[in-house]
């Protein structure tokens, strides 16, 4: 029996280790934050988040300058593996163990789950990596905060903006499941809305789908000028270079409605050349931008910060000094207080410029409308946007009284 | 006492005293997911262990097990019991169906039917978005009142309520086995022809215990979702019909605690190797490679060979 | 315009033509599993890893080492063939006494390892790579665009799927693998050296999911995840052509392509689940495979 107790034994010891020591915070300096970064390291968003994602989270704890101001952070890291359970697993366990902030988290049924967690245990959770717009809708909390980006605001920047350049009638393709519907339905209205048309749509198995040929003809036969695609990662790598070798690219604009810069690096400029995508973030913007990835390349030499990983920097670096503006640790260790205190104050940093936080929660900042260069024109590693359009905050995100979020109405 | 023999005695002793002990040193979440997966890999170990069938589709029973139990506690306002009733039926009805396609097979093609009816499941959970919600899952499950009465919201409430059925589950399981009907499924397994020349109608046996395999499947689904408050894609995808595999292989396949332990063992590597996070793929799959090399028999099964044992 | 069952007939016709080289790939893929499993009774499950890791080293022969294509075309099935030798001797060997579950096991776990080193070293977006330049471009069929390199595809895949089924079903090596399925004790009896036979044939079949690694590698995203994707319906190509059977795994590989290509026309979002259904109707009626021996 002596194995299996000792396996027991140990499981429960290991689980106690976890669970016990830190329940009291240990405070002894005083000043001491935890930060969890909870991403997808091992699956197929790891570029958006992922190491990079921890990188710019360190960034900002070092902008920020802990230890002059006599904070002690540490960034601790988890791997959700795009499996809620084990996402709901990780939060309670980083929680419990005194974490502070929970970030990043890309994948919105995860996102979703940790934000549930985070009201539980009234503690902060700033999502940056996840699109779905109704973690700030129906779902939304006073301990979550939406950064970066949503579906809402990519449909706005990219339907909306394409359309006034005459791009009037559309195709989708999605995949087919609630992301990609989303991504489709409020594109769609958009297009509609400034008086486009949409002419088609397949929504296609996801995942296991690594063929889009078919999919393509039929965007092709219908006509259409703009071929939409409402999908994410490998699947629009696969379709943008398929479109490609058709020829497509030629008849058609294609617009990618979640295209990440790690995802055209992955693409390469001669296949994503042309390509339309929204992101809130470049690196290559304007000087603040430009400084903020000198400074955390070092801690990432080969992948650049997209606008995800930049929003757990923004995040982290408000989180902080919110923190450090309510000099009471003890509020701060509250969630509601400490979100509430985030939301007054605007937001100020190098990744995004001046921006502050909704009541809903929604981290308000403008939307950048990019086409991707042409070989030729990129003249340096990871240069790779031209920005066609700016659409302001207050534009892009989705109106809260049509949002549904329970915290507005009170 | 139940069929047990003495060694297998002392171990449920043992291991009923641990769960009593363990939430007040461990973490109650992690322990009550631990047993949620060991109800799940019970019934698969039903299936691998005793007729020698592997499925690779077990997370359809898991899974929809889970959504049904979750929508009955969450909109149509039923009880926690009930929702875990009702899950457990709802695994057990969807195993009638694929079990009376499936045990017509035998081996790797028993295991592609398993798994391409799984697919159907998950594609209908991926597409009906009312029911499932889809990729976003569901949300927020409440856990209720036990019997209209005891809140089940404190962890350690719902963990009694867990230990509670697991341990039922434990025992209806071992009973199964210990039974003249497991006597004559060992049968099956040892010898199937022999069987079938002495009357047995062999695949009603077959049949059975698939029912029963996905009956404790649709249990633990309701359950963990009580347990993690949501159901989603994952329950009911393939990575879970191949973790609970994992967790008999690691566990023993064939033997009484193996289940428990197997579940143990990957529950806390994906909680804890979780901080490793760029090597968990990596490390998950070296044990896989590992069990089948060095440890076929799982932790539980060396270590019962090891002293001779029936554990 | 000529419509078919509603849809325009050139719509169709480009279909069945896209499905064909879909079809390429389940063939070249199941071709491979299906020798693996004839000879070592191994259900290899790390096929889709090793189709990926094909594509990885067509891209890391470029731009480690500047060898184009043409190379890679192969050197790349020879590169990955070597590493599966070493694969079989190393790990795969010890399952063949085995219950032939455990083969499965391992090499799940092999796919398992392979993806996440490779999703540590290159990310999960993937790299990038450019078929060659004479292969760029279109052609005009009449009913519709063909890009060149897709033209390539087919006949690439048709010739080697042909010269593979050849030697097995018409040649003296064929017969003495044939023959070793049978009975390895006897093959044995006569002076073959049948651990080196099973070696090299399971270094065989994992070439050939190398070689189709190299055709995917221009097409597809390159990524540690593009083989996974993939295996599900591989596998069920298999199933459905009757395990073990090399002429049953071609035919079905570009039948079930078609058949999906089809589905994609008139019910998109079915179109994996498809291939899911035609296993679980032809197992039903024919438990082993449409060309398999009955068990």
């Amino acid at each position: 029996m002596k194995l299996t107790r000792r396996t027991l034994l140990g499981t429960a010891a290991t689980g106690a280790a976890a669970a016990s020591f830190p329940l009291t915070r240990a405070r002894a300096a005083g000043k001491s934050l935890k930060i969890a970064v909870i991403s997808d390291f091992s699956g197929p968003y790891r570029d958006d988040g992922g190491p990079t994602s921890v990188a710019c989270v360190k960034q900002a704890v070092a902008d920020f300058g802990a230890k002059q101001k006599g904070y002690d952070v540490t960034v601790l890291k988890g791997d959700h593996q795009n499996k809620p359970d084990v996402g709901v697993g990780l939060a309670r366990q980083f929680y419990d163990q005194g974490v502070d902030l929970v970030i990043d988290v890309p994948n919105t049924a995860v996102a979703l789950a940790i934000q549930g967690v985070a009201h539980d245990k009234n503690r902060a959770f700033i999502d940056s990596g996840a699109a779905g717009s109704s973690l700030t809708g129906k779902f939304c909390n006073a301990q979550s905060i939406h950064w970066t980006y949503d579906t809402y605001m990519l449909a706005q920047s990219t339907g909306g903006a394409m359309v006034k350049a005459g791009g009037k009638t559309w195709f989708f393709i999605t995949a087919n499941y609630a992301f990609g519907h989303l991504l489709h339905d409020q594109t769609a209205a958009v297009v509609k809305q400034h008086g486009g048309k949409v002419l088609g749509n397949v929504n296609y198995p996801f995942p296991q789908t690594t063929d889009f040929s078919s999919f393509l003809i039929q965007a092709q036969s219908s006509g259409a000028q703009v071929l939409g695609l409402a999908n994410a990662g490998a699947d629009t790598v696969n379709s943008v270079k398929q479109a490609h070798q058709f020829g497509l690219n030629k008849k058609m604009k294609i617009a990618g409605l979640l295209v990440f810069l790690n995802d055209v690096h992955g693409m390469g400029l001669e296949i994503a050349q042309d390509l339309i995508l929204t992101e809130s973030f470049y690196w290559n913007l304007n000087d603040r931008t430009r400084a903020f990835t000198k400074r955390v390349l070092p801690r990432t030499p080969n992948n650049y910060p997209s606008m995800g990983q930049a929003g757990c920097y923004s995040g982290t670096l408000h989180f902080l000094k919110t923190v450090h503006e309510m000099n009471n640790m003890k509020a701060a260790a509250n969630g509601a207080e400490l979100v509430a205190a985030m939301k007054k104050m605007p937001t100020d940093d190098d990744a995004f410029g001046k921006a502050y936080i909704r009541a809903d929660g929604r981290f308000m900042c403008d939307a950048f409308l990019f086409r991707v260069k042409k070989p030729g024109e990129s003249k340096i590693p990871w240069d790779y946007y031209t920005l066609l359009e700016t659409t302001p905050a207050a534009k892009a995100f989705m109106p809260m009284a049509i949002e549904g979020c329970p915290l507005v109405k009170a | 006492m139940l069929g047990f023999t003495r060694a297998q005695s002392a171990g449920f002793v043992l291991m009923v005293a641990i769960l009593l002990a363990a939430p007040f040193v461990a973490y109650p979440i992690f322990l009550m997911q631990v047993m949620c997966y060991a109800l799940f890999a019970m019934g698969a170990n039903l299936l691998m262990g005793y007729i020698g069938l592997l499925s690779l589709g077990q997370a359809a029973f898991f899974g929809m097990g889970g959504y049904v139990g979750g929508y009955a506690v969450q909109s149509l306002h039923l009880t926690p019991e009930l929702g875990v009733v009702l899950g457990g039926l709802t695994g057990a009805a969807i195993g009638v169906v694929f079990g009376w396609l499936a045990i017509r097979r035998q081996t790797i093609y028993f295991a592609m039917i398993t798994l391409a009816l799984a697919q159907f499941v998950n594609f209908f959970a991926v597409q009906d978005t009312g029911f499932t919600g889809g990729e976003n899952g569901m949300q927020n499950i409440p856990r209720g009142k036990l019997f209209g009465m005891v809140a089940l919201g404190p962890d350690l409430h719902l963990y009694a309520f867990t230990l509670v059925i697991f341990l039922a589950g434990f025992l209806f399981a071992h009973r199964v086995i210990h039974s003249p009907f497991g006597q004559v499924v060992k049968a099956i397994r040892e010898n199937e022809s022999r069987a079938i020349s002495l009357g047995y109608k062999v695949d009603q046996y077959k049949w059975i215990i698939f029912i029963i395999a996905a009956f404790l499947a649709g249990i633990a689904g309701a359950l963990n979702a009580l347990v993690t408050k949501i159901v989603t894609l994952t329950d009911v995808g393939n990575v879970t019909s191949a973790i609970v595999v994992l967790m008999v292989l690691v566990g023993g396949i064939g033997t009484v605690f193996g289940p428990l332990i197997g579940a143990a063992i990957v529950i806390a590597m994906q909680y804890y190797l979780a901080s490793f996070s760029d090597w968990v793929t990596v490390i998950q799959g070296v044990i896989f490679i590992a069990c089948v090399l060095l440890f076929r028999r799982g932790v539980v099964g060396e270590f019962a060979a090891k002293l001779k044992l029936s554990l | 315009m000529m419509m078919i069952f509603g849809k325009p007939a050139p719509l169709l016709f480009g279909q069945l033509l896209l499905g064909i080289i879909n079809g390429s790939f389940y063939a070249m893929l199941s071709l491979g599993l299906a020798i693996i499993f004839g000879l070592l009774r191994v259900i290899n499950f790390a096929h889709g890893a090793l189709f990926m890791v094909g594509a990885f080293v067509t891209w890391g022969l470029l731009h480690y080492l500047g060898i184009d294509y043409w190379v890679a075309l192969f050197a790349a099935p020879l590169i990955v063939g070597a590493f599966g030798l070493l694969l079989e001797r190393g790990l795969i060997r010890f399952t063949y006494k085995l219950d032939i579950l455990y083969g499965l096991l391992l090499t799940f776990g092999l796919a398992l390892v392979l993806e996440g080193l490779f999703t540590n070293g290159f990310g999960s977006s993937g790299v990038s790579y450019n078929g060659p330049d004479i292969l760029s471009g279109t052609l005009d069929l009449g009913f519709m665009f063909l890009p060149v390199y897709r033209g390539f595809v087919i006949v690439a895949a048709a010739l080697v799927c042909f010269a593979v089924w050849f030697t097995i079903e018409r040649t003296r090596l064929g017969a003495l693998l044939r023959a070793a399925t049978e009975n390895p004790s006897l093959v044995q009896a006569f002076g073959v050296n049948v651990p080196r036979l099973v070696a090299l044939t399971f270094a065989g079949g994992v070439a050939l999911a190398g070689f189709a690694g190299v055709l995917a590698a221009p097409l597809y995203s390159v990524n540690p995840n593009m083989g996974s994707d993939l295996i599900n319906t591989v596998f069920a190509v298999v199933v459905i052509g009757g395990m073990g059977s090399i002429g049953g795994a071609i035919l079905t590989g570009f039948g079930l392509g078609v058949i999906q290509g089809f589905t994609e026309v008139f019910y998109p979002p079915a179109s994996s689940v498809v291939v899911f259904a035609v296993m679980a109707i032809v197992l039903l009626a024919r438990p082993a495979g449409l060309f398999g021996k009955a068990a």
